[in-house]
């Protein structure tokens, strides 16, 4: 259907978009930033694709790829700020929390 | 541009074409708009905002229009899952990214609009003085 190759297109270029920032981007807080863009954007393509497929199943796979996304960010962002993952809650550095 | 597409399609479109039209236009409209922020403003912490117009205005009103769209029940009550889950997650992961961003030597007081061209570094980016 017309509706959603057009969203499904539009989403893509998005994403072209976005992967130039994680490419380019001069922080690792920018490459982070745009991957969680990316990821989001993912979730809305798979999405539109379960749709344009006629089968709108594809939605468990948009709601777990959201899921991971999430979880994968917040890993990432604990692992470039505390350089471990299996940073203790309580630490010298615990006044600044956790995450 | 979008008439002209609609013209083309071959018989009259229904209320919910319409509605689901609207929708996902303005949601990838949000989204493209969303992305360029990304892409061109300064600084990590503008960039944010970028990214938090895709999470909510894109995804947002994508999966609503396909919400209108939905045969089945169950189908919506996923994509409500989906916006539910990401209308929680993405304030949370901007929260996390912008604290681990200071704690990293990011100063969001200082003005990081680059001179010609956002490409090269900013000086933030490669200082080794943490663990």
């Amino acid at each position: 259907m017309t509706l959603f190759s057009a969203a499904a297109v539009g989403i893509l270029a998005t994403l072209a978009l976005v992967m130039v920032r994680a490419v380019a981007g001069p922080t690792v807080f920018d490459r982070i930033l745009a991957v969680n863009a990316a990821g989001t954007l993912t979730v809305g393509l798979i999405a539109v694709y379960g749709f344009l497929d006629g089968r709108p199943d594809f939605l468990d796979i948009a709601l777990l790829y959201a899921l991971i996304n999430f979880i994968g960010t917040i890993a990432v962002t604990k692992y470039v700020k505390f350089r471990d993952l299996g940073h203790p809650a309580r630490s010298p550095q615990a006044e600044e929390g956790d995450v | 541009m979008m008439e002209a597409v609609l013209q083309t399609m071959a018989g009259p479109l229904t209320v919910a074409d319409w509605i689901s039209w609207f929708c996902i236009g303005s949601g990838v409209f949000f989204a493209f708009t969303g992305a360029v922020a990304i892409l061109r403003l300064p600084g990590v912490f503008s960039r944010m905002h970028g990214a938090g117009m895709i999470d909510t205005m894109g995804l947002g009103l994508i999966l609503t229009g396909l919400m209108v769209q939905a045969e089945e029940p169950i189908v919506i009550v996923k994509l409500a899952l989906i916006l539910a889950f990401v209308f929680f997650t993405s304030p949370t992961t901007t929260f996390a990214l912008a604290r681990a961003a200071i704690h990293g030597g990011v100063d969001p007081a200082a003005d990081p609009t680059p001179k010609a061209d956002p490409a090269p570094a900013q000086p933030e980016e490669t200082d080794p003085s943490r663990t």
